[in-house]
Formats: structure tokens, C-alpha cells, sequence
């Protein structure tokens, strides 16, 4: 297990931490990598990529299916599926009051949106993350949305799509965030038995309980650029273990040479690529 | 909450707790701990317990419960982890195949056993391992300690996440039953890996939960320090999980604690798996994989 181990070395690499602090101070529209700044509506004619460097911005869900979904298309399903607060978690803050600034900054029911779609003409069922919406964390109703989605494209006998985007388990729920993980892929072992597929698209960041979930187990898994795709996240690495990270740690393309996905995938390629899966799996 | 519990006190939870007086205190438990307000040295009582540094091990409950035991090593891949303990042996009168988190004694089984905390290659050798199983028929019993899979470099080079999620489909789809029993630390999804199972028990004095209780003082509270304030929010106990819906019951342990009488805590450990792999005989292997998914569908509390 140690042959591809990098020597231990005592200093701790910072690097990773100073782009977190200088990313909280940054506008939202300007390029962390080239510092191109964008309106609104450049952005989102974009599809958030940054035009002149390629840096993929995270792209809020809703703006995700307008783009993927053929135009009105897109069936939302599932949305009166709302978090509750099972232990009357209270952090810093009350988790309810967590769950209504949410909803209200992002305009979202949920971590999660899904529904039935087509794309280039081939129907489907999609899963859309928000890390917008604390974290793209997994409660129980993410959990409940994917699951329903497993069950909505079994019975319409369709492929899903998941586009995912989360830190992981969402903490304030405690044990029962964690059962989302058997919960999602009990779902998607039905899914499996009736012969359809998962495909899954990985957006920046998919971290814990989603890696170590259903979004390790696509049939066909792609990854935008540069996305964050660890179980832990570099900087508690860093803390725990001490140890020296390479700079694309955790990054879509060591995952790819790790032989983690299947592909990484500009966003631009990404529908005719899903087509393209969509038109071999077809039955 | 009143109501979930009177709810809880109608179903036969409690897992062959041996003598009616332990089956009492550990209903008189489940009354007092699982209130929304037990208080913070209630709940780290169980934390430290948990993690007691003489608490017994799955080799400790090994040498004390399984017959002619063969541990078997690697995972024929690359490696052989030794956080995670795998083999065959004779359990209350039948082949069983035992997969088990070992964390060190010493310092030195310590740092073999990196603490407990498995690599990738720790949950493909219990993949493999749950191949023979299923190949063979024998069920699968998991003891769980952990305090979460290990959190390093070439863990996630070598596909920590697929790990995790791989091994919960195995057991999924598993054609033989399975038993799975926290008996110290189940940190997250280093110890989920090997807990998706038919039963589902913890020791009285186990825990069970999403984070461990200081990275999630670190990530809400950003101070470690508030470790017992965060485990107190998000109540790893036994009681609780088992009020939560996500295990199936509670394994009594000796007063005080595995660790003061590790010969009875195994004797009682022993008789619960006994139990629970008796109720599971006889079930063909396509039902108790529709029943697994159903049980584990069901898990969450949303509005």
C-alpha cells in the first residue's frame, strides 16, 4: 500500500488553505484562476465557463437542467420534499434557520432537484445537485429526491442522470444523514435488477457521503475539469495526516489517472457526450 | 417524541439482553438517555466508553466466540490491511465468514493496524471475502469499530469513496444473511462499509455516528474543543439510533462497561448474533436481499 506513498515530509503545504480564504473575498462572477470578471448574463450564456482561462464555475442546479434539459422539457418531481429537523440540531445556529436561509438565497427546495426530461430527444430522469444549498449537503430529503428519482425512471423504464455537488453527509441530521448512503443505493440496486443505467456527472466538489455513495457507483461516470472528487477533502488530509499534498490532489484528473472515471469532460461536450450514452443504452 | 417512544417500548428491540433485570435497565436507559435533552456528560459517558483503551476487540471477541477460526489476509489485489480483520470460523454451531475493524493494543499493532481506519484495500479484501460467503452460503457477520477510514493520500488515490460505496453494494445484494454489530467506534462510512446488513446491533456502549464528535466541533462550532457539545447535538449513542430507527437492537454489556468483563461481554455478544442469525435461517437469498433494500429505503426523517 506504500509504493506510491510521497515521502513524508514535516511541513505542512498551506497553499490549498490560502485559496480557500482568498476565494471567500472574491465576487462570485470573477475567475478564481484569471480573475476575468462576468455579468449575470455573460455568465450564464457561458454555461459558467470562464471564456478566456476555461475555468468552470459551479453552476447553480436550476441553470444546470434549463441548459441540459431539451427547451421544456424538464418535469419537476418530488419538490414538496422538505428537510425536518429529527434532533433539534442546534449548532451555532438552529439547523431550522439553516434550512430557511437556504431556501431563501438559493430559491430551492432542497440540496436536490429532480424530475423527468429529454435530452437531444432521448427521455430520462434527472438528479441535480446545488452546492449552493448548505453545502449540496445529504439529508434524509436528498436522500428521499434520489431515491424517488431511482423509482421515477424505473417506472417510466429510463436512464438517470445524476449531476452531482456536495460536501457530503449533512452533519445537523446526525446517524440519519449517514443512512442516506445504503438508502440511495438500495434505491439504485432496484434500478440495476430492471437493467437501467446510472450515469453520473461530477461537478466540483462531490466529497464524502457522496463519494462514498451513489456517486461512486455510475455505470458511465464523467467529471468536469478541476472538480474536488475526494471521500476527504484536502485540507483535513493536511491537518490529520501532515502530509505534503500534489497539487491536484483529490482533482478530477487524478482521479482519472487513478483510474477512478471514466472521462473528464468540458461542460460544452458534455450533452452530445450524454446523447451519445443515452442513444447506446437506448432499448 | 413521547409518542415515538411508547411506540418503541411495543416492539421487541432489545436483542436477547439475557436476564429480565438487564432487559429493565436497559429499557430504564432508553427512557432516560433518549430524551431530546439528556445531557452532555450522559452522552460522552458513551463517547469515552467507546473509545476505552482497554474495550475489547473483534480478535478479543474472536478468541472468546468463533471455533476453529481461520483468518484469511489480502485482498488479491495489492494489499493486506491490517485495520480490517476477515475470515471463516464456526459461530454458535454454524460456518460464519467474520469481518471485523481491529484497531492496536501497542503502539506498535497500532501503527500496523493504522488505528482501525482502513485503506481501499481493506474493503476489497471484505468484498472478497463476502464473494466466499455467498458462494458457499455462510452469513456474513461484521463487528464494527472504527474511527473512520483513513484519511490519506494514496486512500484517495486508490479510491477511498468507491471503496465505501462498493462495499455497501456488495452487502445490498448479499444472497446471505447478515449481522453486523457496532462494538466500539462506528465512525461514519469507514464503519458503514461493513454494517449494511440484515441486523443491525450495538453494544449498549457503543457509538454510531456521521462524523466523529471533534470534526464536527472543527467544521460548526470551528473549535475541536467543543467535541461534547457537538456529540450531545448529534447523539451517537445506542439509544438513540435505535429510537432513530437505524439499528435493530441494543447487545447488553457487564456494568460499567465491555472492558470490566470482556469473557461476559462476549458471552452476551455471542448470544445476540446467535439470535439474530436464527431469525434469519431458512430465508432464501432473494428475499432477504428485497427485505435488506426495503429496510434501508425507509431510513430518514424528512417533512
Amino acid at each position: 500500500m506504500s509504493e506510491t506513498r510521497i515521502d513524508a515530509e514535516t511541513t505542512i503545504d498551506v497553499t490549498v488553505e490560502r485559496v480557500g480564504r482568498a476565494a471567500e473575498a472574491r465576487h462570485p462572477n470573477t475567475c478564481p484562476r484569471c480573475g476575468s470578471h462576468y455579468r449575470d448574463d455573460e455568465l450564464e450564456a457561458a454555461i459558467h465557463v470562464c471564456a478566456h482561462c476555461g475555468f468552470h464555475f459551479r453552476m447553480p442546479a436550476r441553470a444546470r437542467v434549463a441548459w441540459l434539459a431539451d427547451a421544456g422539457s424538464f418535469r419537476e418531481q418530488a419538490a414538496e420534499v422538505r428537510s425536518a429537523d429529527p434532533l433539534h440540531f442546534f449548532d451555532l445556529r438552529p439547523y431550522r434557520e439553516r434550512i430557511a436561509e437556504a431556501e431563501l438565497n438559493t430559491g430551492l427546495p432542497e440540496a436536490i432537484i429532480i424530475g423527468s426530461a429529454r435530452l437531444e430527444n432521448h427521455p430520462l430522469e434527472l438528479a441535480v445537485m446545488d452546492f449552493s444549498f448548505l453545502g449540496g449537503s445529504m439529508g434524509s430529503a436528498v436522500g428521499e429526491k434520489f431515491v424517488r428519482a431511482c423509482d421515477a425512471a424505473l417506472a417510466a423504464g429510463v436512464p438517470l442522470l445524476l449531476v452531482s455537488s456536495s460536501g457530503g453527509a449533512r452533519m445537523q441530521e446526525g446517524i440519519l444523514s449517514l443512512m442516506q448512503l445504503p438508502k440511495t443505493i438500495s434505491a439504485l440496486d432496484e434500478l440495476h435488477e430492471a437493467g437501467l443505467p446510472l450515469f453520473n456527472v461530477l461537478t466540483d466538489p462531490t466529497t464524502g457521503g457522496l463519494m462514498a455513495s451513489v456517486a461512486s457507483l455510475g455505470d458511465v461516470t464523467i467529471a468536469e475539469p478541476g472538480a474536488l472528487l475526494a471521500f476527504t477533502g484536502p485540507r483535513v488530509v493536511q491537518s490529520i495526516i501532515k502530509e505534503k499534498l500534489p497539487d491536484d490532489f483529490g482533482r478530477s484528473e487524478q482521479n482519472l489517472r487513478f483510474g477512478q472515471i471514466d472521462a473528464i469532460l468540458p461542460r460544452s461536450e458534455q450533452r452530445p457526450y450524454l446523447a451519445r450514452l443515452l442513444r447506446l443504452f437506448g432499448r | 417524541m413521547r409518542e415515538r417512544l411508547s411506540r418503541l417500548r411495543s416492539l421487541p428491540l432489545l436483542q436477547r439482553t439475557g436476564v429480565a433485570a438487564e432487559e429493565r435497565r436497559l429499557r430504564h436507559q432508553l427512557d432516560s438517555v433518549s430524551r431530546v435533552d439528556a445531557s452532555e456528560e450522559e452522552i460522552w459517558a458513551f463517547v469515552e466508553l467507546a473509545r476505552h483503551p482497554e474495550r475489547p476487540y473483534t480478535l478479543d471477541y474472536v478468541e472468546r466466540i468463533v471455533e476453529d477460526w481461520v483468518e484469511l489476509h489480502g485482498d488479491r489485489g495489492r494489499a493486506d490491511d491490517g485495520a480490517i480483520v476477515a475470515g471463516i470460523g464456526r459461530l454458535a454451531g454454524r460456518t460464519v465468514a467474520l469481518l471485523g475493524h481491529q484497531k492496536g493494543r501497542d503502539l506498535k499493532e497500532r501503527l500496523r493496524r493504522q488505528y482501525g481506519m482502513p485503506h481501499p484495500e481493506g474493503y476489497a479484501k471484505a468484498g472478497r471475502v463476502m464473494d466466499l460467503a455467498e458462494r458457499f452460503g455462510f452469513p456474513v457477520v461484521s463487528l464494527i469499530d472504527t474511527p473512520g477510514a483513513y484519511p490519506g493520500l494514496v486512500a484517495e488515490q486508490h479510491g477511498q469513496g468507491g471503496a465505501i460505496a462498493r462495499s455497501q453494494a456488495k452487502m445490498i445484494t448479499l444472497g446471505v444473511p447478515s449481522v453486523a454489530c457496532v462494538i466500539g467506534e462506528g465512525g461514519s462510512g469507514g464503519a458503514l462499509a461493513l454494517a449494511v446488513s440484515d441486523r443491525v446491533l450495538m453494544q449498549e456502549n457503543a457509538i454510531y455516528s456521521v462524523i466523529t464528535p471533534e470534526g464536527c466541533a472543527q467544521i460548526l462550532w470551528r473549535d475541536q474543543g467543543q467535541a461534547r457539545k457537538a456529540a450531545a447535538a448529534f447523539k451517537p449513542d445506542a439509544f438513540h439510533c435505535l429510537e432513530l430507527g437505524v439499528i435493530d437492537g441494543i447487545v447488553a454489556e457487564p456494568p460499567g462497561g465491555a472492558q470490566n468483563d470482556p469473557d461476559r461481554a462476549a458471552a452476551q455478544l455471542q448470544e445476540a448474533l446467535a439470535a439474530a442469525l436464527d431469525d434469519l435461517a431458512g430465508i432464501p437469498g432473494s428475499e432477504l436481499r428485497r427485505t435488506r433494500r426495503q429496510k434501508f429505503r425507509a431510513m430518514g426523517v424528512y417533512a
